[in-house]
């Protein structure tokens, strides 16, 4: 359809998507990041002002920033090597021929519909409370003291919940890049004579490494952004605890008003963010040029 | 009334030239095929006298008027695709009546031609189901009805048999052929495969690179191939070509000689072979032989007793070699 | 496979599938199993089995107006999408039937749009939202939900409108269809299944939309995702009404993604796996 008529119209209809991305993306990241360099309260203007780095520096020299940061790299590191491995696990799992696989696949993706906030509080609540929740139930029943997971193991659990959400998504994902294993392949290799570890070693594991590296990228961009699991069950306690690099940023935006050292960890948000994305675009554009 | 003439037309997209510069006349009535390698520009220049592609050069006229630039529907041509196109949320009869819908038709004579048009392709018990629920061939039929029913100066078919099996391209050949003879419409049909070519044409056009090899009919292109190319494209098994000395000696660059132009003989001849592979047809037989000028294709009678290993002679007539010179054109 | 899988291995893999199916889902299990008891009921230790009472649902609409924040999150998912189509649809339109040399970077440069942190913009689009009025307002929410939603569904209606092979729109050109007609009655029709996925998925990622729908909202235009939250702190006598909130705030969602687990994959991994 790609004659002379056709081509300006096309640009009118691609234009207000773009315009729109444009400037929601251009306007507010440059106030971020112009507020990154200043100091600014908006109750305490008294000591407003520019400040160059002060506030990215805080980033390496304030301990509570730093363990923010290290909080986002452990959580996104620990639910990547759940959700994969396990991901692997279930859809070598779900894979195979049985009875009911529909409604196991149903139960299997279920988590990831769940909304945050409602997986939080249920984890919290029903499975995880010392006093009531299922897991201390257990504990008694073995004559053991319940532990209080979110005060003495904060940064686990919202480990835990975040993971259950993500590990349908890995397991489909997985699934899906399974079952495109061409069949005659798994014979040749039979014939060839590898046993079920071999043909897994040499020919499952390499088909599914292009699954596996989308699911890492794809999941790394949201898992930087978790928000919702720590501000219904912790709010990053105790102390910075839990606190992962978006939940500073609404600390310091939201609660204390310090929009400049908000902003700057926004930005180091993006730069996380943006390290990543290069390496998921340049998959995705390979896929484009097919 | 179906008459296509093509001045100098050419094709390129962007830098890259498809087409140089075609002349070529259709006249009213013929079936013409187009021929080639995949990428001669069979299926461009299809496109271009349909009018689904803008020339880059050159001028298209359909009857006498210029059609270059114009739009597809007003040339009044109809094409038949080679996934056949067909609309698949429509039903057969709906599909077929889609180009009278677009002209406007009132219902009594979309309903009439469609049932006609039916009639014609044994699609009348059909008209209700989907494509998705219709077999290849009977799919290749409802897009014929849809071009059918247009009425068109011309049928433009663009390799519509390749995605059948082999039995049921036999068959669609022939009903395609008799098609032509109870319209008597000017029909372009375009193809890779020289066998339907040989067997469905009034006039070859073969093409490679985007050039007119050769123009004419079959028999002609057969028995007096213009250059190597045509030569070695048309005729199954390929005709055989001979470089070097024993070409020399007939005062050319190259001879050609066809499989079924050599006589076989078990105890003399003028060149002697060893037969490699036999292959058994019944009705023929083709030896490949490795000769004193090279390896050959040989016809043989059906009942013919040769196996590998065997020694043979081969005797060319020399009335049906065919010379060629260092240039690749025929002498 | 060509050999007979033997009931023996179908047997055991099928049982440790819905041993591992059973724990996976049981936190939702138990949430509705729990949404059916009464408050002292809940607390009452460990029982799958509950009375069966709908004292709790009562309870959640009485006492804390339930109605109003499902009806937001009902209007944010349907808004955001009505409009995210309205836009998108001639944006994919264009990129997938007149392509130029560009349209790959700009459709990858629109997926990039989605990868960047809201956090990063928390501030700005507070004030900006403030400025025009339009925090804890519908409207302002279905716009925050539409631009974040964008990209995908550009990218899922670009990568169904070019499954659409373009022989047949050539087809309809060659029947005489001007391009109206080409757009009512052959593309249209075809790509109806396509638009209609992806209006699912967009559904369902503005209503579990959990960082704007919080923060930008107050009492007025506070969704499900915003309810809940405001529940963070336990109190002792609230199981079982958190746990029928919680079923009707998960329940159309849950449905919703056991029909789209296909559209799933194609919108959120962006064709990096097939």
């Amino acid at each position: 359809m790609a004659t002379r008529q056709t081509q300006t119209l096309a640009r009118f209809m691609l234009a207000p998507s773009v315009i729109m991305l444009l400037v929601w993306m251009v306007i507010p990241l440059g106030i971020t990041l112009w507020f990154s360099f200043q100091q600014y309260n908006p109750l305490n203007p008294i000591r407003d002002g520019f400040i160059g780095f002060d506030n990215y520096v805080l980033f390496y020299s304030n301990p509570a920033f730093l363990q923010s940061i290290l909080n986002t790299l452990i959580l996104v590191g620990s639910v990547l090597a759940i959700t994969v491995i396990g991901g692997i696990m279930l859809a070598l799992l779900l894979d195979q021929p049985m009875w009911g696989q529909g409604v196991v696949r149903i139960l299997v993706i279920s988590p990831f519909f769940v909304m945050p906030p409602v997986a939080a509080l249920v984890w919290k609540n029903m499975i995880m409370h010392p006093g009531y929740g299922v897991f201390a139930d257990i504990s008694r029943f073995f004559g053991l003291q319940p532990v209080d997971w979110f005060a003495q193991y904060p940064l686990f659990s919202i480990i835990l919940i975040v993971a259950w959400q993500w590990l349908p998504f890995a397991t489909l994902i997985l699934l899906t890049s399974l079952q495109s294993l061409d069949g005659e392949q798994k014979e040749a290799a039979e014939m060839d004579g590898a046993g079920f570890v071999s043909r897994f070693i040499y020919l499952t594991l390499p088909h599914l490494a292009r699954g596996i590296t989308v699911v890492i990228l794809i999941q790394t961009i949201f898992l930087l952004a978790v928000y919702a699991e720590i501000l219904v069950t912790t709010n990053g306690g105790p102390g910075y605890a839990s606190t992962n690099l978006p939940f500073l940023v609404y600390q310091k935006a939201s609660l204390e008003f310090k929009i400049g050292q908000a902003s700057a960890g926004g930005i180091i948000a993006v730069i996380l963010a943006n390290m990543v994305a290069i390496f998921l675009m340049r998959a995705v554009g390979k896929n484009l040029d097919k | 009334m179906g008459n296509i003439t093509l001045n100098n037309v050419s094709k390129s997209f962007g830098a890259t030239v498809i087409i140089p510069g075609i002349d070529l006349t259709i006249e009213d009535g013929e079936f013409v095929v187009f021929v080639g390698p995949s990428g001669c520009g069979k299926s461009t220049l299809l496109r271009l006298i349909a009018g689904l592609e803008d020339t880059s050069g050159g001028s298209i006229s359909i009857d006498g008027r210029d059609v270059t630039g114009e739009a597809p529907a007003k040339r009044k041509l109809a094409m038949v695709f080679q996934s056949y196109a067909l609309y698949p949320h429509m039903t057969v009869g709906k599909n077929i009546a889609f180009p009278l819908k677009m002209a406007g038709e009132d219902q009594a004579t979309i309903d009439k031609k469609v049932g006609d048009a039916a009639r014609v392709l044994n699609l009348t018990n059909y008209l209700d189901r989907r494509p998705g629920q219709l077999s290849g061939g009977q799919r290749q039929r409802v897009a014929i009805g849809r071009a059918i029913v247009r009425q068109p100066s011309a049928f433009l078919f663009d390799e519509p048999l390749s995605n059948l099996d082999a039995a049921l391209r036999g068959t669609m050949r022939l009903e395609i052929s008799e098609l032509h003879n109870q319209l008597k419409t000017t029909m372009i049909y375009v193809t890779h495969d020289q066998v339907e070519a040989m067997t469905m044409a009034d006039k070859i056009v073969v093409l490679n690179a985007g050039n007119i090899e050769q123009v004419g009919s079959p028999m002609e292109l057969y028995k007096s191939p213009k250059n190597l190319f045509v030569a070695g494209f048309i005729g199954s098994p390929k005709m055989n070509l001979i470089e070097g000395e024993p070409a020399a000696k007939h005062q050319a660059h190259t001879i050609g000689i066809r499989p079924e132009h050599l006589a076989i003989s078990k105890t003399e001849g003028e060149w002697k072979a060893t037969v490699g592979v036999a292959e058994h047809l019944g009705s023929d037989t083709f030896l490949h032989v490795q000769s004193d000028v090279g390896p050959l294709t040989v016809r043989g009678d059906g009942e013919i007793a040769a196996r590998h290993g065997d020694t043979i002679y081969l005797t060319p007539d020399a009335a049906k070699m065919h010379r060629f010179g260092a240039d690749g054109l025929a002498i | 496979m060509a050999r007979a899988v033997t009931n023996q291995h179908k047997t055991i893999v099928t049982v440790a599938a819905w041993i591992v199916a059973f724990l996976i889902f049981f936190p939702i299990l138990y949430t509705i199993i729990t949404s059916f008891k009464s408050e002292t009921e809940a607390i009452a230790g460990f029982n799958l089995i509950p009375s069966g009472t709908m004292e709790s649902y009562q309870e959640v609409q009485s006492q804390y107006n339930y109605f109003k924040p499902f009806m937001n999150s009902v209007i944010l998912a349907l808004g955001s999408t009505l409009l995210a189509l309205l836009i998108a649809v001639p944006a994919a339109w264009s990129m997938a039937f007149s392509p130029t040399r560009r349209t790959k970077d700009i459709l990858m440069w629109m997926l990039s749009t989605k990868m960047m942190p809201a956090v990063a913009v928390l501030f700005p689009m507070y004030l900006i939202f403030r400025d025009l009025g339009l925090l804890d307002s519908r409207l302002g929410l279905t716009v925050m939900l539409t631009m974040i939603n964008l990209p995908i569904v550009v990218w899922m209606l670009y990568t169904y409108f070019r499954e659409i092979p373009g022989e047949i729109l050539e087809a309809a050109r060659m029947d005489g269809a001007s391009l109206w007609n080409e757009i009512i009655y052959v593309l249209t029709p075809m790509a109806v299944p396509g638009i209609a996925s992806t209006m699912l998925l967009n559904i369902i990622l503005a209503w579990n939309e959990a960082f704007w729908t919080i923060r930008l909202t107050a009492t007025d235009a506070a969704p499900l995702t915003a309810f809940i939250s405001s529940f963070s702190s336990p109190q002792g006598l609230f199981w079982a009404k958190l746990s029928a909130a919680s079923t009707l705030a998960i329940a159309p969602i849950l449905i919703m993604g056991w029909f789209s687990q296909k559209q799933l994959v194609r919108g959120l991994t962006f064709g990096a796996v097939k």
